[in-house]
């Protein structure tokens, strides 16, 4: 029952997105093409749920055990750049074709701050392993559910008329404010 | 290029949040008053500052192979520093700004601006730099603060403007979908295009 709290209020009710404003960057740049805001959407789920066990790991075991939480954003973003990194390598050699898919996005991902986001609130909210796994997992999910819509929305309004000064950016944020207007409808759920 | 034309640059013409998009994150999700807004841009500025000063004093001796790693760490000790500061002398403000403080970190604007400027120029122009992008990112972020603050609570600073019409227990009647999450996508959206507007007429 806790599980099904945690993965409804984080993909509807506290979107990461479009209630909590992390990872805008990604949202608002990638996210032209359905099929570019699918990768980008794989890329990050691989690289947030692996980075929050390992920060996980690291803040109960290493920053707590040894009274140096205050290191907790150092070690953070030190830890998901050289993932990232790792991540990069493993896919190379093991899955090319996975690679061929994410790789223009990996680099991308160590500035997103949806992932140092979902790291430091996991631990935060003080979940458990398993806790912070669902946590991660739904938020990924709810990333990339965000961001597909958005890249649907978007790609509908290269067809209508637009006034000349609401062109491109402007007009995004707009239809963004509007989506997230739909998902306050979310909000009593949980 | 003179160091004026360096420092005001980061208000109108190279503005991290109206015209460069970048700092996007901070930008929508602490600006529900005024002054979050401020705080949060300021915090941004000494990071900023700092960063592009020891980047720009050490750049001769990092390798260009790890320069990217190199300048998250310096990036990160300020941020840190800032965090404990904020949580000792302004603990409100620090509870209000919460995750986005350690996320100062991740902000395109810091890390650009060590790669891009800091990287190749001088310890001076970088300084100047550094506090123009900052406080043209406070600036963004005060005003699109202050917006949303008149609209969603009647309010700017805390100041009660009187603007809008009391209902029948006595609160005024705000415009409230501008302080939650909604309100921040849309009203920087009509801010960009008031700012290119602006741009495009200085321009001509």
């Amino acid at each position: 029952m806790d599980y099904l709290i945690i993965i409804i209020s984080a993909i509807f009710v506290n979107n990461i997105v479009l209630a909590q404003f992390l990872g805008i960057c990604p949202f608002i740049g990638v996210s032209s093409k359905v099929e570019t805001s699918a990768g980008m959407a794989g890329a990050v789920t691989f690289v947030m749920v692996i980075a929050t066990i390992v920060t996980y790991l690291l803040q109960k075991y290493v920053l707590e055990a040894f009274g140096i939480a205050f290191m907790q954003t150092i070690t953070f973003i030190l830890v998901i750049a050289a993932l990232v990194q790792l991540v990069e390598i493993i896919l190379k050699k093991v899955s090319p074709t996975l690679y061929q898919a994410l790789g223009i996005f990996l680099p991308l991902i160590t500035t997103n701050c949806a992932v140092l986001g979902v790291a430091i609130l996991a631990v935060q909210k003080d979940y458990n392993l398993m806790e912070s796994v669902v946590f991660a997992v739904s938020n990924a999910i709810g990333f990339g559910l965000a961001l597909i819509v958005f890249a649907g929305l978007r790609e509908q309004m290269d067809l209508v008329n637009i006034p000349k000064g609401m062109k491109g950016v402007p007009i995004a944020f707009l239809v963004a404010g509007l989506l997230a207007l739909a998902f306050m409808g979310f909000a009593g759920l949980v | 290029m003179s160091q004026w034309k360096n420092f005001s640059k980061g208000f109108f013409k190279e503005n991290a949040v109206f015209v460069l998009f970048l700092g996007l994150c901070p930008t929508l999700g602490v600006t529900t008053s005024a002054i979050n807004g401020m705080g949060m841009g300021l915090a941004t500025t000494f990071v900023l500052v700092m960063s592009n000063l020891v980047v720009s004093l050490v750049k001769s001796q990092i390798p260009d192979k790890v320069r990217i790693p190199s300048f998250i760490v310096i990036i990160a000790s300020f941020v840190t520093m800032v965090e404990l500061l904020m949580q000792a002398y302004v603990p409100a403000l620090f509870e209000q700004l919460g995750l986005f403080i350690p996320l100062i970190v991740v902000n395109c604007i810091v890390l650009g601006r060590a790669e891009a400027f800091a990287s190749k120029n001088n310890v001076f122009s970088s300084i100047i730099d550094g506090f123009g992008m900052g406080l043209g990112f406070a600036m963004a972020l005060t005003i699109l603060g202050g917006v949303r603050e008149i609209l969603g609570s009647g309010t700017i600073f805390g100041l009660n403007l009187h603007l809008f019409p009391l209902d029948a227990d006595g609160n005024p009647t705000t415009m409230i979908v501008f302080v939650l999450a909604p309100g921040a996508f849309i009203a920087l959206g009509y801010l960009i295009v008031l700012i290119n507007k602006i741009n495009k007429k200085s321009a001509k």
